[in-house]
């Protein structure tokens, strides 16, 4: 066997059995009526911090006319959803979503004492936690660590991506990151790969080798169990050309193929908008926008939108009053767009944010982003969001 | 004791002490006495080994420049400019040096001052965007690294650095900021729950006037300064901020907190008490001398026992620089050191937040095992990388404005690019003894105890260079 193939990234081979000790074997045991009822969430990363206020526009509140005399969305552009608020026209792609009722905005979300820095207010985003509180794990990773029926595979949280974020952490359980199933397959079938794996029953151990060993018999046997899934479907939707909409497809590829995942997290970056905000954000809002049109509409044909749930969040909004670059810096509360077949209530969730009330130029919030994942956790992923949250968040009605 | 369990032991003193130990050096010290090897691990140069990259003249004249910028309200485009270049130029520095501390680790001829620099470098985890504040905290951290704990944590509290990232700058008299005193005592001394909020309050107030100025050297504002009294654990009395870090210093609780952490990086990530409490009582009575906790501890039998060899997961950076010391390998394209910190979740000077790096199997998930497993014959063999990594938050600004830039802003296309490094093999091979077979070549590169079964995956080989790849390929070689 020539086992180099693997140190020169070029071998293939096709897939074998796998020895995988029995208690570790992953749903090949598990009863088809257990994976019935699907539900998935889709948690979408806006990174950089998304200027809420020209994404869903007050146009309605003569407060943000005044204070972005440069950069704010005329009247007669916006995409009016209410007679105080509307979309970004460069988000025109969503228009027919909101009207088939598959979206709501959930106004002014944030937490006390907001910190304005990327790094610090993503991860209090990503892991859940106070403003001055440091945890190491993420709120998906916890749920995943909660080992609730639903959630006990290694592939039960996918991310799109070359790394993992630190939301899908937990202790004991982690997510997995993959771009593509197929390179990833490939990776773990190669002949080297599985000759250290081979027969090894010396390492499962609790310590860190018998860590590292589990790690990759899970990457291996998640490996396989994706890309045979996900392999035989072949959709027949058109996806507009970006990495975006790129991510998308590839997780509605896992959900229509019947992948038994609960969590995809994908992301878009480039929102750190200081310098000349409009044509950026608007570049970026209309690959997002039309992005998610494709895959909600993809879903809907498969028969999958009723058992996806979509949110999307960024690590915080921007600054009521533009700078003077004609472009916004660091704030704090912003809208949170929920997607998915099944929402309680339809449109605009709540208040628009009061501009004229504000903490030093920023924006107070109205909900605590734990209490959107709260409501996601205990209607939605069916566990007890105090276990995951450290304490218990009052629900939402959206779903 | 024998010749062969001597050898063993200078391995894995010199794998958690340092960065690993090239054949020749390790036979050369095997037949010393480990008392001796442990005191000449300790024996440190008197000369200052400071990363120079960053020159302060030029830096503190950008500084004031940034500041007058900052300061006007209406810029002309010119002014734009320039304030757009001064924050490209930090950024650039910042990723330079990076690059040098990775270098000098893998270069250095003194491990362990570098390793416990790093072990600080997480401890008084900070960030940065200004790349003279960064190198100066390092540099502190290197200077003090087996010093006293004392002198290194005034330096570092008073380092524009930290001042800027914990907010001191906006700590004042009547409006105190609490966000320094506070990761002072839950993550630089005391830990979690060996205090209270009110002592953090107080001791806020006797950070006050503590900043630095606009050319950023530490500066004392006395006009700033709240004077009136404070009650901190007890004691009452007018105190200013080394003060408070000298009654903090008279708990013993501090020294155990720092012990426990240098126990977790340099033994196991599993706490021993009993072996943690004897290194804080030393550590309490030596007046808190690094160097003889590092001793106590080197000196300690517990820390050659079977549980604490071959069983820690490397960090990033020591996985990183450990396989580039081993095979003497030098980057072309030292950018590439980057985004594998990057990639595989630790990009120096940039920690998550103050509390560092979670450390141990957070390391490893399935994509980052992958990637490591991978890294040898991409490094090794100049092989291609495929995978792209997470853009730091803090980049996002430069992709905001790249994007527009380019025509087509919404394909993402990703040229394949090279590792473009050089093993240096014959050098590399020179250092193994003739006729090394390939299970003692596995016995020399991996720590934890060599099993059957890659005995037989190395036995029949062809060639110590493709072993050497493959072993170091091997998730064994994820420990150390």
């Amino acid at each position: 066997m020539d086992r180099r193939g693997f140190l020169r990234n070029t071998g293939f081979v096709a897939a074998g059995a796998l020895f995988v000790p029995t208690f570790m074997k992953p749903l090949e045991a598990m009863a088809l009526d257990e994976l019935s009822l699907y539900k998935n969430l889709v948690v979408v990363q806006l990174s950089g911090g998304n200027d809420g206020l020209n994404t869903v526009i007050p146009y309605g509140n003569d407060i943000y006319y005044q204070k972005r005399k440069g950069i704010a969305i005329k009247p007669e552009e916006v995409i009016k959803l209410t007679d105080m608020q509307g979309l970004n026209p460069n988000m025109a792609a969503l228009q027919e979503i909101h009207d088939q009722g598959w979206m709501t905005i959930i106004n002014d979300v944030g937490y006390p004492n907001p910190d304005r820095s990327h790094f610090r207010s993503m991860d209090i985003w990503q892991t859940g936690s106070e403003s001055n509180q440091f945890l190491s794990t993420g709120w998906i990773g916890r749920y995943l660590d909660s080992n609730c029926q639903t959630c006990k595979f290694p592939y039960t949280a996918i991310e799109v991506d070359d790394s993992l974020s630190l939301a899908m952490k937990g202790q004991t359980k982690k997510g997995i990151a993959l771009k593509d199933p197929a390179a990833l397959f490939r990776n773990t079938n190669d002949p080297f790969f599985k000759a250290i794996l081979q027969n090894d029953k010396e390492h499962l151990d609790e310590d860190n080798l018998g860590y590292l060993y589990k790690t990759m018999i899970e990457t291996s046997s998640s490996a396989s169990y994706i890309q045979n899934t996900s392999k035989v479907y072949q959709s027949k939707a058109t996806y507009p050309q970006s990495g975006f909409a790129n991510q998308l497809k590839t997780v509605s590829k896992f959900i229509s193929s019947g992948l038994k995942t609960r969590v995809y997290y994908v992301s878009l970056s480039g929102f750190d908008t200081h310098v000349n905000q409009v044509q950026q954000q608007g570049n970026l809002l209309k690959q997002y926008s039309e992005g998610m049109a494709a895959f909600l509409k993809d879903l809907k044909t498969n028969n999958k939108l009723e058992d996806t749930l979509v949110v999307t969040f960024s690590e915080f909004g921007r600054r009521v009053e533009q700078n003077a670059s004609n472009g916004t810096d660091h704030g704090t509360a912003n809208n949170m767009f929920v997607f998915g077949g099944r929402l309680k209530k339809q449109g605009i969730f709540n208040d628009a944010p009061n501009l004229s009330d504000l903490d030093t130029g920023d924006l107070k919030y109205q909900l605590d982003f734990r209490q959107v994942y709260g409501t996601i956790l205990d209607k939605w992923l069916d566990v007890n969001n105090a276990d995951i949250l450290n304490k218990k968040f009052n629900t939402l009605d959206f779903i | 004791m024998s010749a062969k369990d001597n050898f063993f032991k200078v391995k894995h003193l010199y794998n958690r002490a340092g960065f690993g130990i090239a054949y020749t050096d390790l036979h050369k010290l095997s037949k010393k006495n480990i008392g001796k090897v442990i005191d000449n691990l300790l024996k440190q140069p008197q000369e200052a080994d400071d990363l120079t990259l960053i020159d302060s003249v030029v830096s503190k004249q950008q500084l004031l420049m940034q500041a007058g910028l900052y300061a006007k309200k209406d810029l002309t485009d010119e002014e734009k400019k320039q304030r757009q270049e001064i924050v490209r130029m930090q950024n650039e520095k910042s990723r330079d040096l990076n690059i040098a501390w990775v270098e000098k680790m893998i270069n250095t001829p003194t491990p362990l001052r570098e390793k416990m620099t790093l072990f600080w470098h997480g401890h008084f985890a900070c960030r940065s965007n200004n790349p003279m504040f960064a190198q100066q905290l390092n540099n502190i951290q290197r200077a003090n690294s087996l010093g006293s704990f004392k002198t290194l944590l005034v330096e570092v509290s008073k380092s524009p650095a930290m001042l800027q990232y914990l907010n001191n700058q906006q700590n004042r008299k009547g409006k105190p900021n609490e966000n320094f005193a506070r990761e002072l005592m839950e993550l630089f001394t005391l830990g979690r729950g060996n205090y209270t909020e009110q002592d953090i309050k107080e001791s806020a107030r006797s950070f006050t006037g503590w900043m630095y100025d606009k050319d950023g050297s530490f500066i004392f504002r006395p006009n700033l300064h709240d004077t009136a009294t404070k009650t901190f654990f007890g004691k009452v009395g007018n105190f200013d901020g080394e003060n408070i870090i000298d009654i903090i210093l008279d708990k013993p609780e501090t020294a155990e907190f720092i012990s426990r952490k240098v126990y977790k990086f340099f033994v196991n990530d599993k706490p021993n008490e009993l072996h943690v409490k004897e290194l804080a009582t030393a550590f309490f009575e030596s007046k808190y001398d690094i160097a003889q906790l590092m001793k106590k501890m080197f000196t300690a039998d517990w820390f050659y026992a079977p549980e604490n060899v071959g069983s820690k997961i490397k960090s990033p950076a020591e996985f990183l620089v450990g396989l580039s010391r081993e095979f003497y390998v030098t980057y072309n394209k030292p950018q590439v050191l980057i985004q594998l910190q990057s990639s595989l979740g630790q990009y120096l000077f940039n920690p998550p937040n103050v509390a560092g790096w979670p450390g141990g199997q957070s390391w490893i998930d399935s994509s980052s095992l992958m990637l490591r497993m991978r890294i040898p014959s991409l490094v090794l063999n100049d092989g291609q990388i495929d995978f792209s990594g997470k853009a730091d938050p803090e980049d996002e600004a430069v992709i905001a404005q790249s994007r527009t830039a380019t025509a087509n802003a919404n394909i993402k296309i990703k040229p394949k690019s090279f590792v473009d490094a050089k093993a240096d093999w014959p050098k590399f091979l020179g250092t193994l003894p003739k006729g090394i077979k390939p299970v003692e070549l596995a016995e020399f590169l991996l720590q934890p105890k060599l099993t059957d079964k890659i005995a037989a995956m190395v036995g029949n080989n062809a060639g110590l260079r493709n072993t050497s790849v493959e072993i170091a390929s091997m998730p064994e070689y994820q420990l150390c």
